[in-house]
């Protein structure tokens, strides 16, 4: 690493690349700071960075307060079960589309192309009232179960099975192995990456959920920690340090989980990212 | 693989019969693949294409949230939409949005790319630097942003000498909210082209020095058209998501229209006539345009995609 010279090009580009990764990092400080003042020094105008008086006040009316922690079990619950259930699923399915031959399989195939258009956003209103009608909203399966079918996760385990050479599959269906034996053993464990991948960025994307959680529950208890932040602590008057204290207990798990596998997560995001193309 | 290579020597008749256990291996084990399927197909069924449908038949509808007696108005949702001024004006929001996003992030996401792939000391530091705001829930990040803007206490007009109505004004409510969306989300997309540009073969740039070609003729004629493709998926993708914007919009507008309506987007406007004004059957109806618009774009690019394919042929 001491190798490289400090050439007057890199040098000119390593200040400009501090002075962006300030301007990207201000608002974090912003909000740790707030969240480390008195509420009523929160407010004080003019604003000024440090507070004054440090305190963790805003911090133990956050616990206090109670709901936080169900908040943040809620989402844990939540994403380890849509991360799990997607990963399963959406294997089997691309796995099946990929390898195996049964009848319809490019008009499903079609049709899995065409839930790549739909999402919560797009169709709310009718997602709500089908998940109404099987008596799920205020549960967690309300919750789970929608997020549970991403026509974008097949999509990429596809094509990833599609490039396993075939020869390694059909070797171990002579040996007698079962089309299941075959999957789990010879298949999945070469996936690894991609399963990654799929799963990382299943993970984020549903921690982060705000839409449809927002949309099937009600009931504070329930709530997941964009939601519970958002709805109940911006409800009445906002009390901003304990708001910013509550938003970095929502974001710093993820945060402090990709410092120490950034490697894995820049390449599943840029993995699913990228199956796009 | 085994019985063929042990018999590439044997009799034509024994190699024959070789080759149909190959192929006989090969269709017991890949045919009825449809249980790998199932579970998928099951959720799918259940919470994509059965809401899907089931919009479609509320829109001819005038269902409302309970569901009670329900009576079927043809086309009346559809004619009411073609009419709706707030339904067009909530459509200009959410493209105006797109407008200003779209190419904004792509430029930016380039740029970061680039400074991040040319300083040779700490890449992950900077990639943490403008990722790390990606990995927030779009709620937190709309409330940082909301307090930043915010026109007393707030850090931006603090910094900048301002007075800015940042988040009450008509004109500047929308610009707030792709401020906020800039920062919040350019990280995914700078990932994709830092991964594009550390994929492109170093010999290129190595064979182009040789030539003579300076760092500037370097980018134009070898990194940007080795782009091309990682440009147009980042485009589809921030059009896609754009077009959707609801989270950020409501978050920092307290779950309001923002100033005179003025960021009320269009999934915001089928949720208040679903779940306020309890017309589902109108927000079914202004929800399948929607979806017939997302559809659209995405059919374009498919088709840009399929024609640039063939020409390269």
């Amino acid at each position: 690493m001491t190798t490289k010279a400090w050439t007057p090009s890199q040098i000119v580009l390593t200040l400009l690349g501090t002075a962006v990764s300030v301007v990207f990092l201000a608002p974090f400080a912003w909000g740790l700071f707030t969240s480390l003042k008195s509420e009523t020094e929160a407010v004080e105008v003019p604003p000024h960075w440090l507070p004054e008086d440090w305190t963790g006040q805003a911090w133990t009316a956050l616990f206090q307060s109670g709901n936080i922690t169900n908040w943040f079990v809620n989402s844990l619950v939540v994403s380890v079960c849509v991360t799990s259930v997607v990963l399963l699923v959406s294997a089997l399915a691309g796995y099946g589309f990929a390898r195996t031959e049964f009848r319809g399989k490019s008009a499903l195939m079609g049709l899995v192309m065409a839930g790549l258009m739909i999402s919560p956003a797009v169709l709310g209103v009718p997602l709500f009232t089908t998940v109404q009608q099987m008596g799920m909203v205020d549960t967690y399966w309300g919750m789970i179960l929608p997020q549970c079918a991403p026509a974008a996760m097949v999509y990429i385990l596809y094509k990833f099975f599609q490039g396993i050479p075939r020869e390694l599959e059909e070797a171990a269906f002579i040996d007698g192995a079962g089309r299941w034996r075959v999957f789990f053993t010879i298949v999945l464990p070469l996936s690894r990456p991609s399963l990654a991948a799929v799963g990382i960025f299943t993970f984020i994307a549903s921690w982060n959920n705000f839409l449809w959680p927002y949309m099937v529950t009600n009931n504070p208890d329930l709530m997941t920690m964009p939601n519970g932040i958002a709805t109940v602590m911006n409800s009445y008057g906002i009390q901003w340090a304990q708001l910013m204290a509550g938003g970095l207990m929502a974001g710093l798990p993820l945060i402090i989980v990709f410092v120490f596998f950034q490697r894995q997560i820049v390449a599943g995001v840029a993995h699913t990212g990228l199956a796009g193309q | 693989m085994m019985a063929t290579s042990a018999h590439t020597v044997a009799a034509p008749a024994r190699a024959r019969t070789a080759a149909d256990s190959v192929t006989l291996g090969r269709k017991q084990g890949f045919q009825h693949g449809g249980w790998f399927v199932a579970p998928f197909l099951v959720l799918f069924a259940l919470f994509v294409i059965w809401p899907l449908l089931r919009g479609v038949y509320l829109s001819f509808t005038d269902a409302n949230i309970t569901g009670e007696s329900t009576s079927f108005v043809g086309l009346d949702n559809y004619r009411e939409a073609l009419k709706d001024p707030l339904m067009w004006d909530t459509l200009g929001h959410s493209a105006y949005f797109t407008l200003l996003v779209v190419p904004c992030i792509t430029v930016l996401a380039f740029l970061l790319a680039m400074l991040a792939h040319h300083i040779e000391r700490g890449k992950w530091l900077w990639r943490l630097c403008f990722f790390a705001p990606f990995l927030l829930p779009s709620t937190v990040a709309a409330n940082l942003w909301q307090w930043l803007f915010n026109p007393g206490t707030g850090m931006i007009n603090h910094v900048f000498g301002t007075e800015t109505p940042w988040l009450t004004d008509t004109s500047y409510a929308m610009l707030a909210i792709v401020i906020e969306t800039l920062w919040w989300t350019v990280g995914f997309s700078f990932l994709l082209y830092l991964a594009a540009l550390q994929s492109i073969p170093g010999h290129l740039y190595e064979a182009a020095k040789l030539d003579g070609a300076g760092a500037w003729h370097r980018m134009i004629h070898i990194t940007l058209p080795m782009l091309r493709n990682i440009t147009g998926l980042v485009v589809a993708l921030q059009i896609l998501a754009s077009l959707q914007v609801f989270d950020q919009a409501v978050v920092m507008m307290d779950f309001g229209p923002g100033p005179e309506g003025a960021t009320r987007t269009f999934v915001q406007y089928t949720l208040e006539q679903g779940f306020t004004s309890y017309r589902v059957g109108y927000a079914s109806a202004i929800s399948v345009i929607f979806f017939v618009i997302i559809a659209a774009v995405a059919l374009a690019r498919m088709w840009l995609l399929r024609n640039r394919e063939e020409s390269a042929r």
